[in-house]
């Protein structure tokens, strides 16, 4: 609804929505680094020192910047499994959980299927990792739409079912007998692992990322059923009586939502660790929720939010090592990200330098979230 | 009968003592979320709140050895995340849900950073009344050991019905959460009602945090709250926004954890971590059962989530 409206009045419009929705979230997070600073200064850290480290950690060097990507390509996946379902009015925010379901999927189909051609084995698991993350938050529109289940608690809920899940199969039925002090499930053999992008250490989980966020956009912004979606989202009276299936278009996004966290759950298991154990639940999910708001569910952005937001968890060492703050320094910044984010929320359609001569028409409100 | 030989009486004993520990946190942050509901706005944050409860509780109690001031210092540390709760969910166009994701990364943010020189010492605990003296039976008397901050929310629980129903304020709360409109009518500040209910919500949740740390598990960890403050969110819509109900239902959520500990003591290790997400399946079976697609909850604040 948004884009016809847009289309419809001419261009500077577009232009000046364009622009207030880059430069808002940007001096939102200038203000937030802002804040940062004067708490670093507070605790007793110089913080143009701490942002040094960071941009050197995340962003200094070539060898740094790929390690800003690996961590970036889980939050491209886990930020559409939030900004899918927001286009439809759904707060989702059980990416980890069905990070971690996806993982024990792939898991799963990788150990049944070792001795098979490589090829087979990756293709499967990643199937895998798609179902049973679509499955797992496909249940949660299910439970919205036939039970009027709160979506937003009803997916938290399930992160912490999911999370109970793996511990208990890679202390039970999965576990290597090997893993003594982190235990894990039994390994996929090397050679069945993702491989790198020629002449880097960055794993094809990039590529997952990046091709699902442009698939979502495509899906979004240009299809029929993406305008059904964002038309149900924003008004779902109006969507019910123009009889959009909003039953379907509910599990359908879902479904894709969770299974791109899946896929995340996949890349991490097939790309990185090898194996399911607790490093799965390494919080990627709920950075993910953070990249979708600030990307303003748009999976464009999500590419570069998940990128900024990646370089920072990568420096998340740094601090430790070097500036000797907690590790749990990096979820404060990202709290206080969040919180400025949404406050600039407030802030749309205040400032007259983005309204032009179209100044008469109100900015709309964001698709409306029941709970 | 000896200790020893109590063997599975040990089960519906630990599930017992689980009520009362287990369900202080609970009890605390629902009726807290109740509180801040019945006023039309839902706080989602309160999981991040019972954290930084939780940490300075602890803190203050292990630098000053006084656990009471620990808290106190709770209640003011909660009060001042759901001040700034309720300043940007009173916002235009601030989505609460939004706001309340991010309060829990903030809160838990806060918590972990300024709590983590505070992992290792130990800090004074709250003193319990021990009420199983009588027993012979050592775990008998563990479980009878009760924390006066239980005893304090079960008292708050019909405290704050009385409140709802027979006093001024209370009226002012839920006619805000009702029905703005009317309240309006009438002059009365919506933004100040709501800031002011959010406040003491918040507050009754950092105390919450004070239980998990100074009663029961005792400790102060990054992991000490699994998603209370969250399922007391799920708890209030079970208990149809109604005080008593809220001590009822936590006192069933303080069972369904320790359930999981409980049958590991007398040896049932199969399973253990499934029966850890007993209470996340049993808030979700209820959430399930309570809920309709086609009509509000029956005892939902009209105004809750909705714009005005």
């Amino acid at each position: 609804m948004e884009s016809v409206r847009r289309r419809s009045s001419g261009w500077s419009i577009h232009w000046g929505k364009t622009l207030e929705s880059i430069c808002l979230p940007v001096a939102a997070l200038l203000f937030s680094l802002l804040l940062f600073g004067i708490f670093c200064a507070a605790v007793g850290s110089n913080p143009f020192e701490v942002y040094g480290s960071i941009y050197k950690a995340a962003f200094g060097s070539w060898r740094s910047f790929q390690n800003t990507l690996i961590r970036a390509s889980p939050l491209m996946l886990t930020a559409l499994c939030t900004a899918l379902p927001a286009r439809l009015g759904l707060v989702i925010i059980g990416n980890e959980g069905a990070l971690v379901v996806g993982g024990i999927g792939a898991i799963a189909a990788g150990l049944a299927l070792n001795s098979a051609p490589s090829l087979v084995v990756q293709l499967s698991m990643a199937i895998a990792g798609l179902v049973c993350g679509g499955l797992w938050i496909g249940a949660v529109g299910a439970l919205r739409h036939y039970r009027g289940v709160n979506e937003t608690i009803s997916s938290l809920l399930m992160n912490y079912i999911a999370i109970a899940l793996l511990n208990h199969l890679v202390n039970g039925p999965m576990k290597d007998p090997a893993s003594l002090n982190k235990p894990s499930s039994y390994p996929i053999l090397d050679t069945n692992m993702l491989g790198v992008l020629p002449g880097t250490r960055i794993h094809y989980g990039l590529i997952y990322g990046l091709v699902a966020c442009v698939i979502a956009y495509i899906l979004i912004q240009r299809t029929t059923f993406g305008f059904a979606a964002r038309t149900a989202g924003g008004n779902l009276r109006a969507a019910r009586v123009a009889g959009l299936p909003v039953g379907k278009l509910t599990m359908a996004i879902c479904f894709l939502a969770g299974s791109c966290a899946g896929l995340a759950g996949m890349v991490e298991v097939a790309a990185v660790h090898g194996r399911a154990n607790e490093s799965l639940n390494a919080g990627y999910g709920y950075s993910g929720i953070l990249v979708a708001f600030i990307a303003r569910y748009n999976p464009l952005a999500a590419i570069v939010v998940a990128t900024l937001l990646g370089g920072i968890l990568a420096s998340g060492g740094i601090l430790q090592r070097v500036h000797n703050l907690p590790d749990a320094t990096v979820l404060l910044f990202q709290g206080v990200v969040f919180l400025v984010v949404m406050y600039s929320e407030s802030l749309y359609g205040r400032f007259e330098i983005f309204k032009e001569q179209s100044a008469k028409i109100k900015t709309e409100r964001p698709p409306a979230v029941p709970v | 009968m000896a200790a020893e030989t109590i063997g599975w009486w040990g089960v519906p004993l630990a599930i017992a003592a689980g009520t009362m520990r287990g369900g202080t946190p609970f009890l605390f942050v629902s009726l807290g979320e109740c509180l801040t509901e019945k006023s039309g706005k839902i706080n989602l944050g309160l999981e991040g709140t019972l954290l930084t409860g939780a940490m300075s509780a602890y803190a203050i109690s292990y630098l000053t050895g006084s656990p009471w001031l620990g808290v106190i210092t709770a209640g003011v540390a909660g009060m001042a995340l759901g001040l700034l709760h309720a300043w940007l969910t009173q916002q235009p166009r601030v989505n609460d849900v939004a706001v309340g994701i991010a309060m829990i990364i903030f809160g838990s943010g806060v918590a972990f950073f300024l709590g983590k020189p505070f992992i290792q010492p130990s800090a004074p605990q709250l003193p319990t009344l021990n009420l199983g003296t009588w027993s012979s039976i050592p775990s008998v008397q563990e479980v009878l050991k009760i924390s006066p901050l239980f005893l304090l929310g079960v008292a708050l629980a019909p405290l704050m019905t009385w409140f709802f129903k027979s006093t001024r304020w209370g009226l002012l709360i839920r006619a805000v959460g009702d029905s703005p409109d009317a309240a309006r009518a009438i002059g009365i500040s919506i933004p100040k009602v709501r800031m002011l209910a959010i406040i003491a919500g918040s507050f009754l949740a950092g105390i919450g945090g004070a239980s998990l740390s100074l009663y029961y598990p005792g400790i102060w960890s990054e992991r000490i709250s699994s998603g209370q403050g969250l399922m007391a969110v799920a708890l209030v819509i079970f208990a149809r926004w109604q005080p008593m109900q809220c001590l009822y239902a936590s006192l069933l959520f303080g069972g369904a954890q320790a359930l999981g500990p409980a049958l590991q003591s007398v040896g049932m290790t199969q399973g253990y971590y499934l029966f850890n997400a007993a209470p996340y399946i049993l808030t979700l079976a209820i959430m399930i059962l309570t809920c309709s697609p086609n009509r509000t909850i029956f005892g939902a604040p009209g105004a809750l989530g909705t714009d005005s």
